[in-house]
């Protein structure tokens, strides 16, 4: 039986939250609530509003999600 | 889904017996699969094979899937739902199996194409059936995920032009159905969890003739082609080992019933 995968997407910041959480717009236009990914907290990557991210989500909660990459 | 567990030899062992019930339910089906059979029948079939075989359905009761069989035929990718649907010459199926015994699991699928279908489906089952084990081919010791990943992608939608699904994907076998890792059937090289000697997945290729987009039906299991066009779907669990991936269910005896079934095309 498969299994239901993470779902990877792109979106663009809205707004930063505080504890390092983000409002993000999907491609898909859902508003969703992310984080930012524990490797990017160590290389101290910021984000900002207005930046296009990559957003990874469980099938399990569409309006959550953990931002994985910032685009140049 | 957690931390990834590598069997030991006998953990491996335990699931290999019940991937070979898993095949003798699969080879069931490929003897009385055939135009009129309603998918409810063949999915009673295949739970007796199990329950004589002193096991338990593995998909039943998991997370509320009703039945022994995930059979999905045509624009359905998986997860279809045993019911009165009575299959009609020219459909394909993927029938999906799990077996539970003693504290392990093992799960297979197959697509059978049912009397007469038309070429450009019978190579799309021949494409799914071979990326399965271009995928398994990479399943080594030091390889990493994204090469079985990459290798399915890479002959099923760059050789091929087809789409592989990414909702879903293989995972973990063990003491449980899914376990960690996730296997997509997409990827790149060199990236991914590292292989190691004792990791057992299901490796399973769901190939769709046209987009790669699904939806899932109201009925919170049956997953379709957006575009309407029709899937494939094969699966092996595999161990990987220091040698070489091993391959523990098994279609042998399910492609020789498929050949001398009349009803069943051979592909």
């Amino acid at each position: 039986m498969a299994k239901q995968g993470i779902i990877k997407q792109d979106g663009i910041i809205e707004e930063a939250l505080s504890n390092a959480m983000f409002r993000v717009r999907l491609e898909n236009d859902h508003l969703i609530t992310a984080t930012i990914s524990g490797k990017m907290r160590m290389n101290y990557i910021r984000i900002l509003p207005g930046d296009k991210v990559a957003v990874e989500m469980s099938p399990y909660d569409l309006t959550r999600g953990r931002i994985t990459y910032r685009y140049k | 889904m957690g931390r990834i567990h590598l069997k030991s030899p006998e953990e491996i062992e335990l699931i290999r017996k019940n991937c070979l019930i898993v095949s003798k339910a699969l080879a069931r089906v490929a003897e009385i699969l055939r135009p009129g059979i309603s998918s409810l029948e063949i999915d009673k079939a295949a739970e007796e094979v199990i329950l004589d075989l002193g096991a338990k359905p593995g998909f039943k009761g998991y997370g509320g899937f009703p039945a022994t069989l995930c059979v999905s035929h045509n624009d359905i990718v998986v997860h279809g739902i045993p019911g009165n649907y009575e299959y009609l010459d020219g459909d394909i199926v993927s029938v999906d199996c799990g077996s539970y015994s003693e504290g392990y699991y093992g799960d297979s699928a197959y697509t059978f194409g049912i009397g007469e279908v038309e070429e450009p489906i019978l190579k799309l089952l021949r494409v799914t059936r071979q990326s399965l084990y271009e995928g398994i081919d990479k399943a080594r010791v030091g390889h990493r995920l994204g090469d079985v990943g990459a290798a399915i992608q890479d002959f099923t939608e760059k050789q091929h032009g087809y789409a592989v699904v990414r909702d879903l994907v293989g995972h973990g076998v063990g003491k449980n159905l899914h376990e960690a890792p996730q296997v997509p059937n997409y990827g790149k090289r060199g990236r991914g969890v590292k292989l190691q000697h004792g990791l057992v997945i299901a490796i399973e290729p769901m190939i769709n003739l046209g987009k790669k987009d699904v939806y899932q039906e109201q009925d919170g299991w049956t997953i379709r082609t957006r575009d309407g066009s029709v899937s494939a779907h094969f699966e092996h669990t595999i161990a990987v080992l220091q040698e070489g991936p091993e391959i523990l269910s098994s279609h042998t005896e399910l492609e020789e019933n498929m050949k001398k079934n009349a009803n069943l095309i051979d592909f």
